[in-house]
C-alpha cells in the first residue's frame, strides 16, 4: 500500500481491516435493499421504498464511527443509515413488508424505519425534519449530562427547506454536537437538485452559518470514514459545536422502486455505475492484499442474511389489529 | 387557598415542576427574559440557561428540537407565543410529536407540553388573536387542554407536564391578569379530562371553555336575574373531554348551548353539540345550540373585533329563544 493520506480530504488512510468492517456494512445494506426490490416486484412491499444504492458509503462511513449511545436521524431513504446503526435487518423487512415483528410493529413501513434500542430515532417522511430532532436530542444529552454525538442525515433537496437554516443555525448558537450529514445524491425527488438551489450550495450555505463545512466524495469510504472519525472525536472531546460532512454521492436508482430513474442522463448513469462505492472499497482492499475469496465470502454472506430475512418476513404474519389503536396516546386514546 | 393571578399561577406550577424533576426544562423566544407576556419571569435565575432556554425566532426548530429532545427523555416546555405562530411549526407538532411514538411502534414517547396563548385581546387582530383549539383535538395523538381559570391554570400546567403524552395548552391571553383562588401545596394538580361544574343551575346547560368562561359566567348572573337557573359546565380538556359530566348536566337541564371565542363553523362545540344529540337526542327540550365567532378574520379596529365576540347579549337572546 503506497497511499498515506486520502486524496479528497488529506486525513490518514484507515487500515485495510477497518475498511473491510465498513465494506461489509455496504454489501449488507446493498443485499437488503436489492432484496426489497425484488420484494417491491413480487406485490410484498405495498408501500413507497426510496433505495440508497450507490450511497451505501456514506451510511457506513459515519456510523462506523458512532457509539451505540450516539444518535442518528434519517430520511425516507434510511435503510442504510438504519442498518449501518446496527438495527436487525430481520425487523426491518417485516417492517417493510407490514409484518408482526417489524421495528414498529408494522405501523411505519420503509419511511418510518426505526429502532431506538441502537440510536436510531427514526427516518422521516418529511424532508428535513430530522434537522431540528437531532439538534434538540443533542441538546437534551447534554442536559442529561451524557456526552452522545447525534449524526444528522438529509439529502440535497433539504437544503432547502426551512428547518436546515434554522436547524443549523440552532446547533451552532448552542454549540450542540451535531454531525450534520448532507448526502447528495443530485435529485430531490425527480428534479436535479443543483438547478434548484441558489448560491454555491449545501457547504457554502453551512459554512455562512459558522458551521465549519467538509466536502468528499461521498461514494469514497476510506475517506468518510477518514472523516467522520476526527469529526465525532474533536465535537465529543472538545464542546466546539456542530460539523458538516457535504457528501456528494449518487442515487444509482430513481426517487421509488416505482421509478426506473431512465429520465436521467445515460452518461450520467454510466459513469457513476464505475464510481460504486462497493467498487472503489473492493480495489482498496484488493490493494491492500486482500484476498478477492474474502471480499466474495462477505458479499455472499450479506446476500445471504439479507435472503433469510426475506423469506422470514414473507412468512410472518399481519400485526394484531388491535395495534392498529395501541401506542396512540395514554390520555384520551383513539374514538 | 392563595389568590393569584392566571399568569402567576402558570409560572408556579412551571417552577414547582422544574423543581420536582431535573428533566423538566423550557425552550422558546424570549423565555430567559421572563417571556412575552412575563408568564417566565424570574425562572432562569433560579434554573439557570440550560433550562429556561431563549431560542432564536424559529418556531419549527424550538417545536422540532423539543421533539428530539423528548425522544432522549426530558420533557420540554414549548413557548410558542402566540396560538398563530404555532402554525410555522405545524409539521414538528402535527408529524412529528403528534405521531412518533404511533409510526415508531411505540418504541419512543414524546413527553412535551406546547404552550400556545390563544384568544382576542387589546386589538391583536388577525394573526394574533386565533382560537385555534379544535385543530389540535382533529389530530390523534394530543391531548388538548385550554384553563380558564387560575387554580386549572396551575394544576393543568402540572398535569400536562406530568403528562407522557404531547399536550396542547392553550391559555388566554384575555385571562393572564384575571385572579382567583389556587389551592396550596406544591403537589396540588387538576385531572386531565375532567371538566369543572362552574355553577350548578336546574333549567339550561352552558358548556364552555377558555376566556368564555368569564361571558358564560356573567350571562348566568343576567338569566337569574331573570329566573333562569343556568348550570355552567368548563370544560377545560377538550381531549379527552368529560362527555360524562355534559351528559348529566343536559339530562337534568334538557337545554344545551355551547359558547366558544372560536369561529363557530367546525368549532369544538360542533362535536359537543353532534356528541350530545346522537347520544341524547330524544331527552333534549330543544335543539342544541352553539354560539362562536363569524367565520371572518380578526379585525383590529375595536367595534369589529367586538362584533367577533359572543357578548352576554347574544348568550341572553339563545336562552330566550330555547324557551326557558
Amino acid at each position: 500500500m503506497t497511499n498515506t493520506q486520502s486524496p479528497t480530504s488529506g486525513d490518514p488512510v484507515p487500515s485495510a481491516q477497518r475498511i473491510l468492517s465498513l465494506f461489509a456494512t455496504m454489501c449488507r445494506i446493498r443485499a437488503f435493499e436489492e432484496a426489497a426490490e425484488r420484494a417491491v416486484g413480487e406485490g410484498l412491499i405495498t408501500g413507497a421504498a426510496h433505495l440508497s444504492i450507490g450511497q451505501e458509503a456514506v451510511a457506513s462511513g459515519v456510523c462506523g464511527n458512532l457509539r451505540t449511545s450516539d444518535l442518528i436521524t434519517s430520511t425516507h431513504r434510511g435503510h442504510g443509515h438504519t442498518i449501518a446503526k446496527g438495527a436487525n435487518p430481520e425487523a426491518m423487512m417485516r417492517e417493510l413488508f407490514g409484518r408482526a415483528g417489524g421495528t414498529s410493529d408494522g405501523k411505519g413501513g420503509s419511511m418510518h424505519i426505526a429502532d431506538f434500542s441502537v440510536g436510531m430515532l427514526g427516518a422521516n417522511g418529511i424532508v428535513a425534519a430530522g434537522i431540528p430532532i437531532a439538534a434538540g436530542a443533542a441538546q437534551a444529552k447534554r442536559l442529561l449530562g451524557e456526552d452522545a454525538v447525534v449524526a444528522c442525515f438529509f439529502g440535497d433537496g433539504a437544503v432547502n427547506r426551512g428547518p436546515f437554516l434554522e436547524g443549523l443555525n440552532w446547533a451552532r448558537i448552542f454549540d450542540l454536537p451535531v454531525l450534520f450529514v448532507c448526502e447528495d445524491n443530485r435529485y430531490a425527488a425527480r428534479t436535479r437538485s443543483g438547478d434548484m438551489t441558489g448560491g454555491p450550495g449545501p457547504a457554502a450555505r453551512a459554512e455562512s452559518l459558522g458551521v465549519p463545512a467538509h466536502p468528499i466524495d461521498g461514494n469514497d469510504v476510506m475517506a468518510i470514514d477518514a472523516l467522520a472519525g476526527r469529526l465525532v472525536e474533536e465535537m465529543r472531546a472538545d464542546g466546539t459545536g456542530p460539523q458538516f460532512i457535504h457528501a456528494k454521492t449518487y442515487r444509482q436508482r430513481g426517487h421509488t422502486v416505482a421509478d426506473p430513474g431512465t429520465w436521467r442522463p445515460a452518461a450520467e448513469i454510466a459513469e457513476f455505475l464505475e464510481h460504486d462505492p462497493m467498487i472503489l472499497a473492493q480495489r482498496f482492499l484488493a490493494d491492500s492484499g486482500i484476498a478477492a475469496g474474502d471480499l466474495e465470502a462477505i458479499e455472499r454472506d450479506a446476500k445471504q442474511e439479507m435472503a433469510e430475512a426475506y423469506d422470514n418476513a414473507a412468512a410472518a404474519p399481519w400485526p394484531d389489529n388491535a395495534l392498529a389503536a395501541s401506542d396512540v396516546q395514554d390520555v384520551g386514546g383513539a374514538a | 387557598m392563595s389568590v393569584m393571578t392566571y399568569k402567576d399561577a402558570s409560572r408556579l406550577a412551571l417552577a414547582e415542576e422544574m423543581r420536582r424533576d431535573p428533566t423538566v426544562w423550557t425552550l422558546g423566544e424570549d423565555v430567559g427574559d421572563g417571556g412575552v407576556f412575563g408568564q417566565y419571569r424570574g425562572l432562569r435565575d433560579e434554573f439557570g440557561p440550560a433550562r429556561v432556554v431563549s431560542t432564536p425566532i424559529s418556531e419549527s426548530t424550538i417545536m422540532g428540537a423539543a421533539v428530539g429532545a423528548a425522544m432522549v427523555g426530558t420533557r420540554p416546555v414549548v413557548e410558542l407565543r402566540f396560538a398563530d405562530f404555532a402554525l410555522c411549526a405545524m409539521d414538528e407538532m402535527v408529524n412529528q410529536a403528534a405521531k412518533a411514538r404511533y409510526m415508531f411502534g411505540g418504541q419512543t414517547r414524546v413527553s412535551l407540553v406546547i404552550r400556545q396563548p390563544i384568544g382576542m385581546w387589546r386589538s391583536s387582530a388577525a394573526q394574533h388573536s386565533q382560537s385555534l383549539e379544535s385543530w389540535y383535538v382533529h389530530v390523534p395523538g394530543f391531548v388538548v387542554l385550554a384553563p380558564g381559570t387560575p387554580a386549572d391554570n396551575r394544576g393543568l400546567l402540572k398535569s400536562a407536564i406530568r403528562c407522557d403524552d404531547p399536550v396542547v395548552f392553550m391559555e388566554h391571553k384575555d385571562s393572564w391578569d384575571v385572579e382567583g383562588d389556587v389551592p396550596d401545596g406544591d403537589d396540588e394538580t387538576v385531572p386531565i379530562g375532567k371538566a369543572q361544574i362552574d355553577r350548578t343551575g336546574d333549567d339550561l346547560t352552558i358548556v364552555t371553555w377558555s376566556g368564555a368562561l368569564q361571558v358564560a359566567r356573567q350571562a348566568a348572573d343576567a338569566a337569574a336575574g331573570k329566573g333562569v337557573s343556568v348550570e355552567i359546565i368548563d370544560l377545560r380538556s377538550l381531549w379527552p373531554w368529560d362527555k360524562e359530566a355534559v351528559f348529566a348536566s343536559v339530562e337534568k337541564t334538557g337545554r344545551l348551548v355551547i359558547v366558544h371565542e372560536a369561529v363557530k363553523v367546525c368549532g369544538f362545540g360542533a362535536e359537543v353539540a353532534a356528541t350530545v344529540s346522537e347520544t341524547m337526542g330524544d331527552r333534549l327540550k330543544t335543539p342544541v345550540r352553539r354560539l362562536g365567532a363569524p367565520r371572518i378574520p380578526i379585525p383590529y379596529a375595536p367595534p369589529l373585533e367586538d362584533l367577533c365576540r359572543v357578548r352576554v347579549a347574544d348568550v341572553m337572546n339563545t336562552v330566550e329563544e330555547m324557551g326557558v
